[in-house]
């Protein structure tokens, strides 16, 4: 009798109209970063037939800084990037956004909803589309396919769309198709999608890679100024421009983290010196 | 000379109004619309010696056409527009045929050479008892039309979601393709399936309770083909033009890309497979009460090539491409099948190695080309407009 009671009790307490059902309730989605960390990544090892391309690295990253890795090609930026955004799934480690998410148990789409955008090494944008329409299939929303096919565009995320179109300065090619943009513009288009989406971490691979001095110039500025809302990861191997934004460096070496500290520490430093400026000179 | 240049620009202007997609798309329409309409008017009101008159051979010649575009346009949605190249729409196809090919033959009733009132003349050949147990109902038309959907529908899903989620693309995926209308092919082969083996179903009497054999069945029939068509034509332009659109193709050009934005491009290659195999087989339902029979020939791998290529004929990725790329290669194929039978097959390879190399676009490509000179004005006072281009940043800092 009293079970009965007790499990009528239990039911009632889910029919009750003044709260949602548990499972309804979307799960906490954003970082945890009471800690001042947003990128927790540590012993990882990610191995290609028996070539080690990540080896035991730790790195830390804070909430809101603007961080350049660097390192010698095959140093496993690229790779790092791949773990981060669930692309490539590695042998050991942890790798956790905030102290509440865990990377490791997403795929590529809930990693990229939970709010980290990654450009890619070569600009990849869609070429068949207008400028226009590459940012409205970044807006951050629902990503489903009814979604999709109901959605029409509301006012805010037009605002949005044109806040963006300035930030990346392509107001006056929003008609033209993607594919028709010069390199470097579809560079900026592809970070000004991932800033449509607003995410808190950006992953950013080789944004200066085929740019002209002056539109590099123009890019260190919009990526120091994306620091403090986002945290930015920025790959380059050009050092001019690494210079000219970096706050901490981070040096990559055959898998794992070799130096870091500022631009300066990292230049004076003999291992740096040694097997990765050495090499150069 | 004046008049002529006037001609060209006129006849360009067409053109280029054919090429934007409402407007051309809508002309299509009206033309499908007006053709069939006028068509079964002079087959039902002009006497037969008239030079007017339409024969009942043509209209349902024209209505196997439509199915055939029908198919076409389904191909076009997943391969134009998403990147899959599907060699197997055939199986939905065929199998939407099989669904109505059963309820036509349980509408023949006694009236087959054995007269059993249940059984259709192959079961009784075969010594079978009673009706197997997935042929119950399909005497009820909607029930049969629900199954015609239902069965390649959840092929389709299954197919789909075995092959999007493990991520086979390219080339190996339309080998599955193949390998599944292959293997159907072989399966409804046998006598034991239940489905009159080698022979089909066929010998059918009546749809709905009218004889298929009659002139206004025939057009009728037509009709509603068009219908269909315009109605599959339709819904398929508002899904390629609405955001779900956008996504598909963003998924067909770089799916890496979209999926690092947060979309499950699998689950929008699921269903756009699964619409299409709808399609497909509403496309085969149609088919078979016009053309008389349904047999395992159908599935043949063969065939599922051949609407590739129609489609690369009309030019891919557009819709009304594949529906005219359908209707032209067909009446192509009839007419030459009629001098030369054996020729055929080596007269569409020719062509798809002509339209590949020449016209990559395939026919709508060639529009494209006419009304090219204008859409490149446009766009160069586009880009004169628009000459300073540059990152600000003080909106970010502001
Ligand atoms: N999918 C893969 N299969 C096999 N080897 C791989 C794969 N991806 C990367 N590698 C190897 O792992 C190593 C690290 O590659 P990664 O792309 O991370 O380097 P990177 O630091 O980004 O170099 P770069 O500066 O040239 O972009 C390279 O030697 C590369 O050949
Ligand atoms: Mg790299």
């Amino acid at each position: 009798m009293s079970n009965l009671n007790q499990f009528a009790g239990q039911a009632r307490e889910l029919l009750r109209r003044d709260t949602t059902w548990p499972f309804l309730v979307p799960r906490q989605r954003s970082p945890d970063v009471s800690k001042q960390v947003i990128l927790y990544l540590e012993g990882l090892n990610v191995s290609f037939d028996g070539f080690k391309a990540l080896n035991d690295l730790n790195l830390y990253v804070n909430d809101g800084e603007l961080r350049c890795l660097i390192g010698a090609n095959g140093a496993g930026k690229t790779t790092l990037m791949d773990v981060i955004t669930g692309k490539t799934r590695c042998d050991s480690g942890s790798a956790w956004f905030g102290q509440n998410i865990d990377l490791l148990a997403h795929d590529e789409a809930e990693i990229a909803q939970l709010g980290i955008g990654r450009k890619f090494q070569k600009p990849t944008v869609f070429e068949a589309h207008t400028v226009f329409h590459n940012l409205e299939l970044s807006l951050q929303g629902s990503k489903g396919v009814w979604s999709a096919l109901t959605a029409s565009l509301t006012s805010i995320e037009s605002d949005r769309i044109d806040e963006v179109l300035k930030i990346i300065g392509l107001q006056n090619a929003r008609f033209q198709l993607a594919g028709a943009l010069s390199h470097g513009q579809k560079q900026w288009l592809e970070i000004g999608m991932l800033l449509a989406a607003q995410p808190r971490l950006l992953l950013i691979d080789e944004p200066v890679a085929g740019m002209t001095a002056e539109e590099a110039e123009r890019t260190a500025e919009l990526l120091t100024s994306l620091a403090g809302k986002h945290t930015v990861i920025v790959v380059e191997h050009d050092m001019e421009f690494v210079r000219s934004i970096a706050r901490t460096v981070t040096v990559l070496h055959q898998g794992s983290v070799l130096a870091e500290g500022t631009m300066d520490q990292v230049q004076n430093n003999p291992d740096v010196i040694e097997v990765y400026l050495g090499e150069e000179a | 000379m004046n008049a002529m240049s006037n001609l060209i620009e006129k006849m360009t202007r067409v053109l280029t109004e054919l090429r934007q997609p409402g407007k051309g798309s809508s002309m299509l329409v009206g033309v499908l619309l007006a053709t069939t309409l006028a068509m079964s008017a002079a087959n039902l009101l002009l006497p037969a010696d008239s030079a007017f008159y339409v024969s009942t051979y043509t209209i349902t010649l024209m209505g196997k056409y439509l199915c055939f575009a029908m198919l076409a346009m389904a191909v076009d949605i997943i391969w134009g527009y998403c990147g899959i190249l599907s060699l197997g729409h055939g199986a939905f196809f065929a199998l939407g045929g099989y669904g109505m090919g059963m309820y036509l033959m349980r509408q023949i009733g006694d009236r087959g050479v054995y007269g059993n009132p249940d059984l259709p003349d192959f079961m009784v050949f075969l010594n079978w008892q009673e009706l197997p147990w997935y042929w119950f109902g399909m005497d009820q038309f909607w029930f049969a039309v629900l199954m015609a959907l239902a069965i390649p529908g959840l092929l389709a899903f299954v197919f789909g979601w075995l092959a999007f989620r493990s991520r086979v693309t390219g080339v190996y995926l339309s080998i599955m393709t193949q390998a599944l209308t292959y293997a159907l092919m072989l399966a409804f082969f046998r006598n034991e399936m239940g489905f009159g083996g080698n022979n089909g179903l066929t010998d059918f009497k009546d749809i709905l309770g009218f004889d298929l054999q009659a002139d206004a069945t025939r057009v009728a029939l037509l009709l509603v083909t068009t219908l269909l068509l315009v109605i599959a034509f339709i819904t398929s332009r508002a899904i390629v033009q609405s955001r779900l659109g956008r996504v598909i193709v963003a998924v067909r050009d770089a799916e890496a890309r979209a999926r690092f934005l947060g979309y499950r491009t699998e689950r929008y290659k699921v269903w756009l497979f699964v619409y299409s195999a709808l399609i497909a087989a509403v496309a085969g339902m149609l088919y078979v009460p016009q053309v008389g029979i349904i047999n395992p020939g159908e599935f043949s791998p063969l065939n599922s090539i051949e609407v590739v290529v129609w489609v690369a004929v009309g030019g891919r990725g557009t819709l009304y491409g594949a529906i005219v790329g359908a209707l032209l290669v067909n009446y192509a194929k009839t007419r030459f099948t009629a001098i030369m039978p054996d020729g055929w097959l080596f007269a569409l390879g020719a062509l798809f190695v002509i339209v590949t190399v020449y016209l990559p676009q395939g026919l709508a490509g060639l529009l494209q080309r006419f009304g090219r000179s204008e859409s490149v004005q446009a766009a160069r006072r586009e880009e004169d407009a628009g000459s300073d281009s540059g990152i600000s940043t003080r909106e970010v800092n502001a």
